[in-house]
């Protein structure tokens, strides 16, 4: 435990957590996207609705999911519809307000990379395992946040393929793009939105501890930053709490002993 | 009507070498012990189509046994990297896979064709992804009615869908519950269909909306318990997080792999000796 007394990644994941409120429908993608989500349902936002694209609508897991389709997602569902019918009626027909997602890389625009690292498509370094969701949530949620570590290896300047996109920049192109793409991008170190404009990712504000210099020798491209950057609050000893206790449950509930291989 | 058969004669009759196989199930009910019938029966030259390949296609893409992927999400759920998935694409190990890939709705959608029989799906999609640049199977359409750009896709008819389910009635009705994912689409876009489940049982009494599969749209069913291990089956067991996890060692070298694979599926007569070999094995 750093003298802060939390991690990096706790100071991420409450960050996150932070921006979702009040009722908002939030498509959840696993992992970082999905702890955040759910500390934020069980801290100040109880009324947010989580969908997982496994097709369970309003989700309240006791304990973070492993995959987007386990039991307990299903158990503690408002409903549960099927995989084409969450990706047509409820993302595709405007339901959601937030796309939240990890990524492996990403670039200036907040453009997702997660099908493969160096190399071609037809014959890469390393294979990643591809879309998903990401392209269609990119392109139909509101808006799209992106929870991910802040490396120079994930903050690059030229994405080797760009997976999920969500806008695109010529204005002569009716792309049926309903929602503005990405528009906020929370790492350990800091906090980013998209210029309206543009869709250049700004600095927005640092997390305590972290220095400007810090986040810009981590980043690949020149990130500009904001006149007056704000300084993220240190996570509350209540949120802290919750979220431990979160992840204490998930690890008991996951941990059972091994039944095969 | 559906016929109720043992899993290896189904699979004996049914997939033969070059078919196109779907075995779906999202992240739940997803028919493990069909396809390590497959293994075992050592079919060729698969044309493999499922929208999150995981375990199981990692399984026979590493025996070989594939030629073709069609997929959306090649990763191991929870833990990482498909390392068979992975080594083929990149080493060509054990052999080529040809790859076509799309996003989950769009696979989601062209279920949905198969199953209407339409020529095509439709929908929003891939604004600023360069997938469709490397897939001639994802294109865009002007809307006749607003100009707008749709992405469209060739429905998916796959020779073949095998699915697992909780129950079977004595006719062949299937029921499915907890998350359907796209076990139904998958059932009726396909020419044929295998259902594995976990009990067959006098009388379903499925709930009036429940997810049932009549028993005149299946091929087979076949009685296997556990036969979604490690993937789970709402209602019976979870999912073997731990076995999951274990994949990742096992699956992340080829001879490691390989071994495992000959001594517990190839050198099995079925699944129920399968989970007492792997059983047998944690004990030592």
């Amino acid at each position: 435990m750093p003298k802060a007394g939390y991690t990096p990644e706790e100071m991420m994941t409450v960050a996150a957590a932070r921006k979702l409120t009040g009722r908002a429908v939030c498509f959840v993608g696993i992992g970082l996207p999905s702890a955040a989500a759910n500390l934020a349902r069980i801290t100040h936002a109880p009324e947010v609705v989580l969908i997982y694209e496994s097709g369970t609508i309003g989700a309240k897991p006791h304990v973070l999911p492993l995959s987007i389709g386990d039991g307990e997602l299903a158990d503690t569902a408002d409903t549960v519809v099927s995989v084409p019918e969450i990706f047509r009626y409820w993302l595709q027909g405007g339901r959601v307000d937030v796309g939240f997602l990890g990524a492996a890389q990403i670039d200036k625009y907040g453009q997702i990379n997660t099908t493969i690292i160096g190399g071609s498509y037809e014959k890469p370094k390393v294979r990643l395992p591809g879309a998903g969701g990401d392209p269609e949530i990119a392109t139909s949620a509101k808006e799209v946040w992106i929870v991910l570590n802040h490396s120079k290896r994930n903050f690059v300047d030229k994405l080797a393929f760009v997976t999920s996109s969500g806008y695109t920049t010529n204005p002569e192109e009716n792309s049926g793009a309903r929602g503005r793409g990405p528009t906020t991008v929370i790492t350990d170190l800091g906090v980013m939105d998209s210029d309206p404009r543009t869709h250049e990712l700004i600095l927005m504000a640092l997390h305590p501890g972290v220095e400007l210099q810090e986040v810009t020798d981590k980043t690949r491209w020149d990130l500009k930053a904001a006149e007056e950057l704000e300084r993220t609050a240190a996570p509350t000893e209540y949120e802290l709490r919750a979220l431990r206790d979160l992840h204490h449950r998930t690890s008991i509930a996951h941990g059972a002993p091994a039944s095969g291989g | 009507m559906a016929e109720i058969t043992s899993l290896r004669e189904a699979i004996a009759g049914l997939v033969g070498d070059g078919s196109q196989v779907a075995m779906e199930g999202f992240t739940h009910l997803i028919p493990f012990a069909a396809g390590h019938e497959i293994v075992r029966q050592g079919k060729r030259d698969l044309k493999l189509v499922r929208m999150i390949p995981d375990l199981i296609y990692d399984q026979l893409i590493g025996m070989g046994l594939a030629s073709s992927l069609t997929f959306s999400w090649g990763g191991n759920p929870s833990v990482g990297s498909l390392h068979r998935f992975r080594d083929a694409i990149q080493s060509g190990w054990p052999r080529p896979l040809d790859i076509e890939e799309h996003s989950h709705a769009d696979m989601a959608a062209r279920y949905q064709a198969g199953a209407s029989r339409l020529p095509f799906s439709v929908m929003r999609g891939y604004v600023g992804s360069d997938l469709p640049r490397h897939n001639k199977n994802i294109r865009f359409l002007d809307c006749p009615f607003t100009g707008e750009q749709l992405a469209v896709s060739p429905a998916l008819n796959p020779d073949i869908a095998i699915l697992h389910a909780q129950k079977a009635d004595w006719k062949g009705n299937v029921l499915v519950h907890g998350i359907v994912g796209i076990q139904k689409e998958a059932a009726l876009a396909s020419k044929k269909v295998i259902v594995t489940v976990e009990e067959i049982v006098k009388e379903l009494n499925a709930p009036m909306n429940a997810c049932v599969l009549p028993g005149w749209v299946i091929t087979c069913i076949c009685e296997v318990p556990g036969g979604a291990h490690p993937s789970y089956a709402h209602g019976y067991y979870a999912r073997d997080n731990a076995f999951c996890t274990a994949w990742d060692t096992i699956s992340s070298d080829r001879e490691t792999f390989l071994g495992w694979m000959n001594r517990h599926i190839v050198g099995t007569s079925d699944f129920a000796e399968f989970r007492q070999s792997i059983a047998a094995d944690r004990r030592n």
